[in-house]
């Protein structure tokens, strides 16, 4: 949660939001969510688990410049 | 009955009296009706708020407050805007219970200072980015 909200702060690009799974059931359907953490950045790229800085900046790089769906 | 040990407000006491030197906004969304944790949540954010002059804490009320929903693009409640110097987009939704409780602390201590500690390579390859990047990180209370 940290990596997305510190990048959150660090680019006006990106917003970052903590989804607390269980009050939003819907959400976890929407997503696949089957383990947590799991982020989903920009409805287009899926990242499973904890990772590292640098993995969770490629995530990021990755849905920035794939053309918004 | 407070929800924070006494040996844990005393320290985040001391710790936002050291490290707080901006102000920091916190902008809670609730509901009082068909919300069933908002509050649990009001009451987390008020005992969190009442631990240092530098924190404020203002309520809305998601249903009432459209120019607020609209303007922070709040779309579920229980939500908490966490606002320094200016918005970052910094959002939780649900409770933050656990370890989103240390995010939580360690959020109000960055965006006081408007900085993280994010490696150098990762804030220059941020600063690069030229579309919107959303976000949404999927939790459980732990």
């Amino acid at each position: 949660m940290r990596l997305a909200h510190q990048m959150a702060l660090e680019s006006d690009l990106v917003t970052a939001d903590m989804v607390e799974i269980q009050e939003f059931p819907y959400l976890g359907n929407k997503y696949n969510v089957y383990g947590v953490p799991k982020t989903v950045a920009n409805e287009t790229v899926h990242l499973e688990g904890a990772v590292p800085e640098p993995k969770f900046l490629e995530a990021v790089l990755k849905a920035g410049s794939t053309v918004n769906a | 009955m407070p929800l924070l040990k006494d040996k844990d407000r005393e320290y985040l006491k001391g710790e936002f009296t050291r490290r707080l030197t901006s102000p920091v906004k916190l902008l809670f969304f609730t509901q009082t009706l068909e919300c069933s944790t908002c509050e649990l949540a009001r009451q987390i954010y008020e005992e969190v708020a009442s631990l240092s002059d530098q924190i404020s804490l203002t309520k809305y009320n998601f249903v009432v407050d459209k120019e607020q929903v609209d303007k922070y693009r709040v779309d579920k409640i229980p939500a908490l805007v966490v606002e320094g110097a200016k918005d970052y987009g910094i959002r939780f939704y649900g409770l933050p219970s656990g370890y989103e409780f240390t995010s939580l602390i360690e959020d109000i201590f960055d965006v006081a200072a408007g900085s993280t500690r994010l490696a150098e390579e990762t804030k220059e390859a941020l600063a690069r980015l030229t579309q919107p990047v959303h976000l949404q990180v999927f939790v459980t209370p732990t």
